[in-house]
């Protein structure tokens, strides 16, 4: 390994690509940012100019607003100082890409967020063949691994018809853009009114205006008494115990996030279920991933990042680690307070 | 199996009275009897004995995993929980069989006992494979002889009686000594348990009554009217017990409803003196030189299995009583609180023997000396004074209906430490650091030879709210030095007043000092972290302490 001829480096403002003078989902203001997908962690705010995936503009529009961003389509590529760039979809949330960089006969791969399962609000998850891919590893032990995505939409929908039946209402606690729309899109509308909060409503606008199809949906303030005795509310994790959930009176509460898992967590965030549901991939989807990656090296970001690369390393990958500053959208401490229109009068 | 792991699912799941006792009351009307009783057993805190050694799950589960052993280890700090990490860890099952309950636990975990650890391992491979992840973790947590749920005794009498018919207090009674470990559940026994008709007298056998228990006396004790209407005693730190002879045996019952009969021969040797019938509640405490001796002098004779003359000699035990329950085959609880009293006192002086005391009544005239006195509570080695209403009956646990008994506490030793290290908690604080170390100055800044640097002194987990618990669980990964398995070292930034119950000077520890229930009062995230106090501070209150204990 030769740090001189690396595609992707660590500095003080992000994951930095030397040859081509741009950087990957910095973390401070920079010229040029390519970005992976439009999580706050991932996408913020104060660069010079934006390059996403075109299936992403709608969303990443709604987080940043009038910047000067540039979309590009999956699979098609451009050149920039040399660097032959490409988005290649992750599966993680609407838009979100792993980018991939070509220079000098070198392919690097930076994944981003991804997951390897299926969900009907994105394009799934496409391995792309690397020397280099950098890893993500929010669920980067054995004991980590999700059950079949309709297993736990069925458990969901059987749990609020079981509460709609009874007069009362559902609310999922899901984080406002990805996993709020990923919930949507596998909900049973024949069983009830479906209810979001505005912080959702704001994210699954640009999912419509993207053509990504999700049921039909009310603001809490067009539902009546009775439909908010049997509705399903999708809202985000800040909204527990605001005076804005005691609005659906005697109600039982969920959460969806894949530390639902950890009975530990699920007994700290003190709802009535929670729902194992992660835009993240688990253990056997990581090592599948670097598997069909083909990479010889991986490097590993936020997450497990030791245990992972030492269980690859044993499998005689050459791995190593980089310290960024991206956190865990699965885990509802890092989601900012609702924007304005949260909160109807 | 499927039932019993839904049952404990709900129950985990909600913090709510109502939906626990919903989710008791289903599970016990569709119960079969032989499942029930394990069930039952289980809910009200019986422990089998570990029938797997905790190594040989971890290996059997490894194997199982196809992963190397530091990443099992990995995983389970992660978890805080091994046998949540087992049900995680392993692949999932091909298919799921549904086996009741009591087929499990007697034909196959029982059965596990005293077999090879090969046949063990093969064993536990082939259940966990045929198990959900909610199955193999509860039939791990019940192999690995940890099994607990968060629900209140009281809760799961509550929701038998009404499912069985039974009225909750003759149950309670009669559930008396269910966990023992002698005795194992079975249908038939069950079926006594819930059966209205039972003529079945509860207190036949060697069985307790339910313990009374007492609440903090939060209100100024004035608040409870005239002294005259009150027994006042001082609260005993050492084993609450009940003392039964009945038809020449006799058994020695603690509250955790373990039986003790063989434990303290002190005890053993008097039984024969008491008349028979007569049931006796009180504390067992050290006795030596005609008082109470710290509880520190008890905890030498708790978990010996075999008692030394020399130990025997050193900490000789008496059983320090305060009520009577039943005598000459009534049961008394009934009677008003003098009245039981003065027949003790009668019993305890004709049986004149060493290991059988009286807890004294403290006769302050008023409230006020009262107050005065409980400040020499620390020099008696007692936690302050008991206050029992003289009309009042014996209730049945924590209850007021027919009498009350009030616990009135003195305030808890005091210090500000700072954070040290930290460990991961299990359970519902899994992966939140919740577990800390605490340490005072001590050295002197201008002495090299005796620089000035913390002392770890104490360990201490509970005492802040779950948000207080995060907010510190923040600092400590900002804080980080250095991480060793699930223990991480920090930058001491953040001082916390410490409270506790007493203090002791101690070779067995670095800092010197042993302290008795340490718990997190407040966090001082104003106070610099040069500004907590030092190990003199604490060596004072020993010697303080000590100063008070000297006669005259």
């Amino acid at each position: 390994m030769d740090p001189q001829k690396d595609l992707v480096v660590t500095r003080p403002e992000g994951l930095y690509c030397p040859p081509g003078d741009f950087f990957i989902d910095p973390w401070q203001p920079v010229p040029h940012a390519l970005i992976t997908h439009a999580h706050g962690d991932h996408l913020r705010m104060g660069h010079g100019r934006y390059l996403t995936a075109e299936a992403g503009l709608h969303v990443v529009r709604s987080r940043v607003g009038e910047v000067d961003l540039q979309g590009l389509p999956y699979g098609e590529a451009i050149t920039h100082n040399g660097v032959r760039i490409s988005f290649h979809p992750a599966g993680h949330v609407l838009g979100s890409a792993q980018i991939r960089l070509e220079h000098a006969g070198r392919t690097w791969v930076v994944s981003g967020d991804y997951k390897t399962g299926p969900d009907a609000t994105c394009t799934p998850f496409e391995p792309v063949r690397c020397d280099v891919f950098i890893t993500e590893s929010t669920f980067g032990l054995p004991v980590f691994r999700w059950a079949p995505q309709q297993q736990v939409f069925d458990s969901m929908n059987a749990w609020w018809a079981a509460n709609a039946a009874a007069g009362r209402a559902s609310i999922v606690y899901a984080y406002s853009f990805g996993k709020a729309q990923r919930v949507l899109s596998g909900l049973d509308a024949g069983i009830g009114p479906i209810v979001v909060h505005g912080a959702v409503a704001t994210m699954d606008d640009a999912y419509r205006r993207s053509g990504v199809a999700l049921p039909p949906t009310r603001s809490v303030l067009d539902a009546t008494p009775e439909e908010l005795r049997r509705c399903l509310v999708v809202a985000p994790p800040s909204a527990q115990g605001s005076t804005w959930a005691r609005r659906f009176g005697d109600y039982s509460d969920a959460f969806a996030s894949g530390w639902m898992l950890l009975r530990g967590a699920r007994r700290r965030r003190n709802v009535d279920r929670g729902f194992i549901l992660s835009d993240h991939a688990d253990w056997p989807g990581l090592l599948e991933a670097i598997e069909a990656s083909g990479a010889p090296r991986v490097i590993v970001t936020h997450g497990y990042v030791e245990p992972l690369v030492r269980y690859l390393a044993e499998r005689g990958l050459e791995s190593g680690a980089f310290r960024t500053e991206y956190g865990d959208d699965e885990d509802v401490k890092d989601e900012p307070a609702p924007a304005a229109p949260a909160e109807p009068a | 199996m499927k039932e019993f792991a839904a049952l404990f699912s709900a129950l985990d799941s909600t913090t709510s009275t109502k939906k626990k006792t919903d989710a008791l009351l289903a599970y016990f009307r569709r119960a079969q009897p032989a499942d029930a009783a394990w069930a039952l057993y289980f809910l009200a805190g019986g422990k089998p004995r570990q029938t797997v050694p905790t190594g040989l799950l971890r290996s059997a589960a490894r194997e199982a995993a196809g992963i190397p052993e530091w990443l099992f280890d990995e995983s389970y700090d992660v978890v805080g929980d091994l046998a949540e990490t087992i049900a995680h860890v392993l692949p999932p099952a091909p298919e799921t069989i549904d086996l009741p309950l009591h087929v499990w636990i007697e034909e196959r975990l029982l059965a596990l006992r005293g077999r090879t650890p090969e046949a063990v391992s093969a064993a536990l491979k082939g259940y966990w494979n045929e198990l959900d992840p909610a199955g193999r973790f509860l039939l791990t947590k019940l192999i690995g002889g940890s099994f607990r749920v968060g629900v209140a005794r009281n809760l799961v009498l509550r929701a038998l009686a009404e499912a069985s018919g039974v009225d909750a207090k003759l149950l309670a009674q009669r559930l008396m000594g269910y966990t023992d470990k002698q005795h194992v559940p079975d249908a038939a026994r069950y079926a006594l348990l819930v059966d209205p008709e039972s003529q079945a007298s509860p207190t036949e056998a060697g069985q307790p009554y339910p313990f009374f228990l007492a609440h903090p006396l939060q209100a100024p004790v004035e608040s409870l009217g005239v002294r005259a209407d009150w027994q006042v005693e001082w609260k005993w730190d050492g084993i609450r017990a009940q003392l039964i002879r009945r038809g020449a045996q006799s058994w020695l019952w603690s509250r955790g409803e373990d039986l003790l009969n063989g434990r303290f021969p002190e005890i053993d040797a008097m039984h024969a003196r008491l008349p028979d019938p007569c049931v006796l509640d009180g504390e067992i405490v050290v006795w030596r030189d005609g008082r109470v001796q710290p509880f520190a002098e008890l905890q030498k004779r708790i978990g010996r299995k075999t008692v030394t003359r020399k130990l025997l000699a050193e900490t000789p035990v008496a059983f320090l009583a305060y009520d009577l329950l039943e005598i000459a085959g009534e049961d008394w609880r009934d009677r008003p609180q003098w009245q039981r009293r003065e027949r003790l006192e009668a019993v305890v002086a004709e049986a004149a023997a060493d290991g059988l005391q009286l807890s004294p009544l403290v006769d302050a005239p008023d409230w006020p000396a009262l107050a005065a006195l409980r400040e020499e509570s620390r020099a008696r080695g007692v936690e302050g004074f008991m206050l029992k209403q003289r009309e009042g009956r014996y209730g049945a646990g924590r209850t007021k209906d027919v009498g009350t008994w009030w616990k009135w506490k003195i305030d808890p030793y005091s210090v500000d430490a700072v954070l040290v290290y930290a460990q991961s908690g299990h359970g519902r604080r899994a992966n939140l650091y919740t577990d800390y170390t605490f340490a005072v100055w001590d050295g002197d800044a201008g002495d090299a030879a005796n620089p000035r640097r913390l002392v770890p002194f104490a360990k201490a987990y509970s005492g802040l709210t779950d948000e207080e618990m995060r907010q510190v669980d923040q600092r400590i990964r900002q804080t980080t030095i250095e991480k060793y398995g699930p223990v991480r070292s920090v930058t001491p930034t953040l001082v916390v007043e410490l409270g506790f119950e007493g203090i002791q000077a101690s070779s067995r520890h670095k800092s010197g000092i042993a302290v008795r229930f340490p718990r997190m009062l407040r966090l001082r995230w104003d106070k610099p972290v040069e500004e907590a106090d030092s190990l003199q501070a604490l060596r004072d209150f020993i010697a303080e302490s000590a100063a008070l204990r000297q006669p005259g």
